[in-house]
Order: structure tokens, then sequence, then C-alpha cells
């Protein structure tokens, strides 16, 4: 496409004032292509189950004690770890709010928002040297003399399910309780309240919104858990449906009981779609571009001296706020350093110890190992396809969509449209896995093409994050200008690199970074697919784990965890900022 | 009004990265000999101690241009579940592993080829029918015990459960390992319609269900994770003789030991049918049976003479030897692995 419209490119540049008639391509194709392959990828093999589950017996299904009790434990463990990751993070986040000078309070933030990063399967090694059998806690236990406590079952799948929702939570509460306006803290200063008083009439009333929200997209990411409780689960007592549902397939070939549990997994997970759709709270996972990213993106008012000024001003009085704060005495003080600080070493704990785990005696012949390095070749190629395609598809979506809704000003098509992005969330990857399988068995060996059905996997899991984080920039912009771009008409490439690029490329690198990360460290998709022919780090580091190779798990999680960690940055960095925007 | 232009050409960053995607794919070969053989096996087979590499090696010299080619997948009876799941564009054409347990499951999934090889004259405790099937090895199932850690064993199924609480073993999981199978039809044969109650009462004592029947062994058993562990009652016959080490015993079980014979059988759709019915040919006979004894630690299925272990004689010997038909392991599998799944969960 590039090619054949580069003749206009030099015409543009040169006389900025032209109005070439481009020829161009119909607004709505991109939109209709990202539309049709994300329907090929859901519907074929959405069709495929309902076929093959035509010969169901629903009755019998439900009758089964045994997948009664599956559905069961799926909802009591996701109500467990939800109520525990909220009532947990609820004290950090009031802690860090009251506490804005902390030391490593940045930092630890910062960490908090890591844990989207890293990969599943990665932490739940680090949980497993800090709180397994033989790990640290179990360590220092022994040596007071006391039983050792067991981890694998609910406790291990609640720990992790904290471990990664915590933070989450918190940050999430954190935003709310740092937009309070100084105003209200000033009031409750003046009125002389208690902790009490002020939680109840000006904590509680900012954080219900968002507390719930993200009660419900905690519920439904640990309700479909599947690296988590199938690593930590320890056997059958503890098997939620989506993990049923790859042992169906993977354990007894059973399609009919794969397909059956995977469309009870549909309908649970449209339901709680339908329900985060009702929640309050903004679902942006703390991702979306906060007003400052947007301010540094936008070259085109310039940032001059005024705003170099305006920005230092503002860092300048920020610890005036602060004072507004309600002052607390020294065993207040302290117990809040405590929270943060037992808040950080749950977090940072299992990351010490795989990294500390990591350099062993076997570090060297495990990283020179054939196996690691094609397993290492397979997630790269895994990770920047995905982000790829995932980028393609929300753009394509996005460019439509935003026509739509600004030009044609039909808002409701526009976000319906958009929507479909999200079909990830109520197709989980184990069911899509498992419809692809059945739609693709008759003609190819699925095992063979293990890389590309992961990737496509893959790209459709992160599609709702990369519209979460394109979907905000590209509205602004399209609102602001999309008038003048029209009565000057300038479309196509020459709107996308003179107006959409500079503002778009930092949530553009994002979304790839994002993306890159989810497939370098998924495991779900893989696992349905990945045999000896094809592994990605994750499928080698759990079969590892599962054959109790623990130093060889540890290099092995340790060199996924860099990678992870690597690709994020790179990513963002080269394409979000560029290499000479930095020195400009 | 003037629009900025960017001032530098943006096409550079995705250059970069599609030249690293090039690299990282690198070239692919994937040749295939002419006369290669695939075969799906469980992974101790073909570990460094295992028995694979003497086969091949003895069976490559013996077919003269041929290669073997092992594919360790991570458990037995997933060997099984992944030719269903491959169809008929499974890349094997042997699988070897599968016990008396599966076969009658596996010959009704239509993949597999008769094998052509004689087997009467083979030594087994029970006579061989299966036209399909070629046993290698058998042995019996047993709980597997470490001496320093438990001084008296329990001696049948009631007095395990009525053992102290820290008795604890490690199991196999039914539906992906044969030895897990194995346990399950052994409950079975001595309980019958009660098993379901023995298994609710066994959970406390389980440490954890393996996928495979290596990581429970020498990752978890030989770590010290747990007292006993489910394994064959030959499994000390190699402590014995190659450790030199009685620390390793089976308990003997009044109840008696369930019996399984490890089988192989050729793919029908293999278009290397004539070698895979060789290599079959060859598992029953001396050169690749020598192997089995501490390789597999199984009891081979010819008289070996002179070069059977002496460890060998010093195992135990069950009280009776069971076995279910195929046919009913084939009729009742489901029902009782969701009983086992319902008990195990309950």
């Amino acid at each position: 496409m590039a090619r054949r419209l580069h003749p206009l490119i030099a015409k543009v540049s040169s006389r900025p004032e032209a109005r070439a008639p481009s020829p161009g391509l119909p607004w709505w194709l991109g939109g209709a292509c990202a539309l049709a392959v994300v329907l090929a990828l859901t519907a074929l093999p959405l069709g495929a189950m309902l076929v093959e589950a035509g010969t169901l017996d629903p009755g019998a299904l439900f009758a089964d004690p045994w997948v009664a009790r599956v559905i069961r434990f799926s909802l009591f463990q996701a109500t467990l770890s939800t109520v525990l990751a909220v009532a947990l993070a609820l004290p950090v986040a009031l802690a860090l709010a009251h506490e804005p000078r902390f030391p490593g309070r940045g930092a630890l933030v910062t960490l908090f928002s890591l844990s989207l990063v890293i990969p599943t399967i990665v932490a739940i090694f680090g949980i497993v040297a800090v709180y397994g059998r033989s790990g640290w806690l179990n360590g220092a236990l022994a040596n007071v003399g006391m039983a050792p406590l067991p981890l694998y079952g609910l406790p291990g799948i609640l720990v992790a399910h904290v471990f990664f929702n915590l933070p989450l939570a918190a940050r999430v509460m954190l935003q709310s309780l740092d937009g309070i306006p100084d105003n209200q803290w000033r009031l409750a200063a003046q009125l002389g309240m208690g902790p009490l008083a002020r939680f109840r009439l000006i904590e509680w009333p900012s954080l219900r919104a968002p507390l719930i929200g993200a009660a419900v997209l905690i519920f439904t990411l640990c309700f479909t858990s599947f690296a988590i409780v199938m690593t930590l689960g320890g056997g059958p007592r503890a098997t939620t449906i989506e993990v049923a549902i790859y042992q169906a397939l993977r354990f007894d070939f059973d399609l009919p009981l794969a397909v059956a549990l995977a469309l009870v997994q549909l309908v649970m997970c449209a339901l709680l779609m339908i329900a985060s759709t009702f929640a309050p709270g903004d679902g942006s996972l703390g991702f979306a571009p906060t007003a400052q990213d947007a301010r540094d993106a936008y070259p085109i008012e310039g940032r001059g001296l005024r705003q170099r000024l305006r920005t230092w001003l503002e860092r300048r009085h920020a610890p005036d706020r602060a004072c507004w704060r309600p002052r607390a005495g020294m065993a207040v003080r302290l117990s809040r350093g405590l929270i943060i600080g037992s808040a950080a070493g749950f977090v940072l704990l299992p990351l010490a110890a795989l990294v500390i785990a990591a350099f062993n005696g076997k570090t060297l012949s495990v990283l020179g190992d054939p196996a690691t390095l094609e397993a290492a070749r397979n997630t790269v190629i895994a990770a920047f396809a995905t982000a790829a395609l995932a980028l393609a598809l929300a753009l394509g979506l996005l460019s439509a969509t935003r026509r739509l809704r600004v030009r044609a000003r039909r808002e409701r098509i526009g976000r319906w449209l958009q929507l479909f992005g999200n079909v990830i969330l109520v197709l989980p990857p184990v069911v899509l896995g498992t419809g692809l399988f059945l739609l693709l068995r008759p003609w190819a060996d699925v095992f063979s093409i293990a890389l590309v059905l992961v990737v496509a996997i893959n790209a459709l899991m992160a599609l709702p994050f990369v519209l979460r984080v394109l979907d905000a920039p590209m509205m602004r912009v399209a609102r602001q200008h999309d008038r003048l771009l029209q009565s000057l008409g300038i479309r196509g490439w020459n709107r996308w690199r003179l107006i959409d690029w500079p503002v778009l490329r930092r949530p553009v690198g994002l979304a790839l970074a994002l993306a890159a990360t989810l497939s370098a460290g998924d495991l779900s998709a893989i696992a349905l697919f990945g045999s000896e022919r094809v592994r990605t780090l994750p499928l080698l580091l759990y079969q590892r784990m599962g054959s109790y190779r623990l130093e060889e798990a540890a290099v092995t999680a340790g060199l996924l965890l860099l990678l992870c960690l690597v690709l994020f940055a790179t990513l963002q960095r080269l394409v979000g900022e560029g290499v000479r925007a930095r020195t400009r | 009004m003037t629009l900025p232009v960017s001032p530098h050409p943006t096409l550079i960053r995705p250059a970069l990265v599609a030249a690293l995607l090039a690299c990282a794919l690198g070239p692919s070969v994937a040749g295939a000999d002419a006369r290669s053989l695939t075969v799906y096996t469980y992974e101790s087979f073909v570990s460094e101690w295992g028995p694979g590499l003497t086969i091949k090696t003895a069976f490559e010299a013996e077919c003269g241009d041929c290669t073997v080619e092992f594919v360790p997948l991570d458990s037995s009876a997933g060997i099984l579940n992944r030719v269903q799941l491959e169809g008929k564009n499974t890349r094997a054409d042997v699988v070897l592993g599968l016990d008396t347990n599966l076969m009658a499951i596996a010959e009704d999934t239509g993949l597999l080829a008769p094998s052509e090889v004689d087997t009467t004259e083979l030594v087994l405790p029970i006579d061989w029918t299966s036209d399909v099937f070629v046993p290698y090895d058998f042995g019996f199932f047993a709980f597997v015990y470490d001496t320093e850690a438990l001084a008296t064993p329990p001696t049948s199924f009631e007095a395990l459960l009525d053992a102290p609480e820290d008795v604890r073993i490690i199991i196999q999981d039914p539906r992906t390992s044969t030895p897990g199978l194995g346990l399950l039809l052994w409950i079975k044969a001595v309980y019958g319609d009660e098993a379901d109650a023995v298994w609710e009462k066994l959970q406390p004592r389980i440490v954890t269900v393996t996928k495979g029947w290596s990581e429970a062994y020498f990752s978890l058993f030989l770590n010290g994770e747990a007292p006993m562990v489910l394994s064959y009652s030959t499994s000390p016959g190699y402590h014995m003789a190659v450790d030199e080490t009685d620390r390793w015993q089976a308990a003997a079980f009044d109840d008696g030991h369930y019996l399984q014979v490890e089988v192989a059988a050729a793919l029908k759709d293999s278009p290397n049918l004539a070698l895979a019915r060789e290599f079959l040919a060859f598992l029953p006979t001396p050169p690749a049976q020598t192997a089995i004894p501490l390789g597999n630690v199984m009891y081979p299925v010819v008289d070996l003479g002179d070069d059977m272990p002496e460890a060998f004689e010093r195992l135990i010997e069950p009280a009776s030897v069971l076995l279910l038909s195929p046919d009913v392991v084939r009729d009742e599998r489901e029902g009782w692995i969701d009983e086992w799944l319902d008990a195990s969960t309950r």
C-alpha cells in the first residue's frame, strides 16, 4: 500500500497546500477487513463447536455431579480471590494515598503496573519458590519447628490470584484517591473529621465505582484463569471449567465433553461481560493515557517554554497539596508503612526468589540447550506476529468506527462495531482453541501449525487491550482535527502520517508492547496446540515445572521474564518514542 | 496555516522490526529419510538410562539403512490421546507404551494395523491373543516405599487405609498415565462397587496426582516428598542391581497385584508400515529384550537366561495376579474415571 501511494507523499510534503484529490482506498475497507478476520477467527470455530454439540444431551451433562462441582468450584475460587484481592488492596491504596512522600512509593506503583506484563507462569514459579514445599516460607517455618503449609490446591490458587490482582485493584483505587480534589481534603481538615468520617464521606464515594468495576474485572480474570489453576491446582480437587476443557481435549480426547464445557464457559463469560458493561469504572485497567501523556504526545500544540514552565510549576506545587492531607500520629503512620511494606514484600518476594533461583549450576547449560533456544525463538516470533496482527486489527476497526462516530455521527453503530474487538472476553482462549481444533482437524495436523494458531488466539486476546489503549487518543485527534482535515482534503496515508502518527505513536508503542508481552507470556493457547515439535518458553517452563526439574525451570523462568521486559521496553521505546525523538 | 511535517522518516523502525523477525524465523529444514521410523513413546523409555537407545541402535544395525526416531510424549496414556488428536495426519508410525488396559480402546479408534508378528512363544503370565498389539514387557503394579521413612509398610489396601496419617502416597492421573489407570483398575478389581468409598477414604493420603510416572517416581518420591509411590513390583530391582541399595522396596499386598503388559502397535495409515512391522517383530527378540530388565525395569517377555539380573530374584511375588479384560475396561473406563474424579473432588 505504502509503495503505491508513495508519489503522493512526496507531492504533499513538498507542497503542503496542495489539495491532491487522492484516489485512496474506501474508508470502510480497513474496518471491514478487521471485522472479517475477527469474525472468521471466532464465528467459524464457534460454528464447528455447535455442529459437534448437536449430538449433546444437556440434561446428562448437568446431571453429572462432577461437572456441577467444577462449575461451583470455578465460581467459588473466583469469588474468594476477588474478595481477598479487593479487601487487601483497599488498605494498601489508602495507605499509599495518605503517604504521598513515602520512600519508594513511585517505584512501588510502577511495580504494581508491571504485574500485567509479568507472564503468569513466571510468577507462579516465583510463588512456588517462596511458598512451595521447599520454598522460603516453609524453610523458615521448619526452623521454628512448624509444620509446612500446603501450597497446591485452593491456597496456591488464591495466593497467585491475589498476587496478580491486588496490584491491579490497588492501582485503580489509588488513581481515584489521588483524583480527589484538594478542597475536599481541606474541608475535611477544617471540619476536624476523624478517619472514619473521612473514609465514609470523602474516600468511599470516590472509591465505590472504580472498586466495583475492578471487582467485576478481577472476578472475570479469576473465573477464566487457566495457567494458575493448572499448575497450582494440584490435581482434580481444584479444577475450573477452563482447565476441565483443556483436560477433556488433551487428557481424555473427549470431544463432546470439551464442547459441552466450552459452551457452558461461553454462557458464563457472556453473563460476566454483560455485568461488566453495566458496572461502573472506565475499565481501562489504568492503561488509558493520562492527561499528561496526551500533552507530551501532542507536538502540534508545541512543547515550548510555556509548557515546560507549567509542568515545572505543577511539580513544584505538588508537595503543597500534600499538606492538606490529614496529619496522622506516629502509630498510624507506622501501621501505614507496615501495610505498604507488606504489600511490596508480597509482590517483590516471588520475583526476588525467581531471580535468585535463576542463577544456579545449570544456568549455562539450560541457556545453551537447543530446546530452550528454539522455544525462545518461537516465543519472539509469536510475540512480534501477535503484536502486528493485533495492531492491524485494532487500527482497522478504530479507523472505521471513528469515521462512523465523528464524521457520520453514528455514535452507537461505531461503538457496537468496536465491541467486536472484545469478543475474546466471551470466548476465552481455551474455548476458542477447542473450536479452532475441531474446525481444522479434518484438514491439517494442528500440531504442526501450532504457532499460527497461537498467534491468532493471542492477537484476539490482546485486541481488547490494544483497543482500550488506542481508542481515546484516536477519537481525540479525530474530534479535534476532522473538520480541518476534511476542508484541506487530507486523507489516507497523508492523514495518518501527518496527523495521526505523531499523536498515536506513543499509544501505538504501548499497545504493541502490551500485545507482544501478553503473547510471550501466554500459556493457554500453546498448552492446547503445543507439543514437542512446537514449544514456546511458557510451555517449556510449564513442562519443566511439571516434571519438577526446578533448576532448569528457574533458568527458563528467568529467561522468559527477561525476554518480556526487553520486549516491552524495546517496543515501547523504539516505536513509541523513536531514537531521535529523545534527543530532540 | 502550515502543517508540521514529521522531521524524520518513520519507516525505519518497522523495517528494523521486520528484519529482526526474518532473522528469528531463520531456515527451517524438515527432511525425512526414505526409511525412517517415528515412534511415539513415553519419557522414561528414552531417558539416558532407559531402553530406548539400546533398542534403537540394535534395530538400526539389523535393518540396514533405516533410522528410528523416538518422540517422547509427557505421559503413557497421552500417546493414545495424541494419535487420536492428530487423527489421520499423525506423524507416528508406531505407538509404544500402551498397555493391556488400553488395548480395546486403542483398537476401537481404527487407527491401528495388525502386527503380523507371531506372539505365541512369548513368556507372559497370560495367553496372548491380540493380533494388533505386540507385548514387549510386563510387570505388577505395587506401592514402592522408602525403608528409611517407613519401617513397616502396609500389607493390603485395608492396612493402607488404616495406616498412620503420615503414610502418604503419590499417584498418577488415570487419564494420562497407564500406572494411574492401573491403580484405578486394581482397586476396582479388589473392591468392585465399593471402590468409590475406598477412593474417598484414600484422598487425605494423596500428596499429589501427577501426569506421568516419571515425575511421581523420580522428581517427587526419590526426593523424599512422600514415603510411598505407585510404581511396579520390579522397581526395587533397579536400585538393588544398579544403585546397589535395598533402601527402596515394594510393599506386597495380600489383595494381589494388578498385571500390566506393555505393548506396541503400528499405525494403519503409516507410509512406513512394512518397516513398522519389522520393528514390532524385533521388539520381543533377545537383542531388544536384554535392555528391558534394567532399562525399563520390567520383566522381559522372553527367557533371557543368564542375562536376567540376579536382583530380580529378590523381588516380591504377587499373592495373586489381577487383571480385568480389555473389553470390560473399554466399556467401563469412562464411568470409572468419572467416579474417580467425583471421589477426588468431593
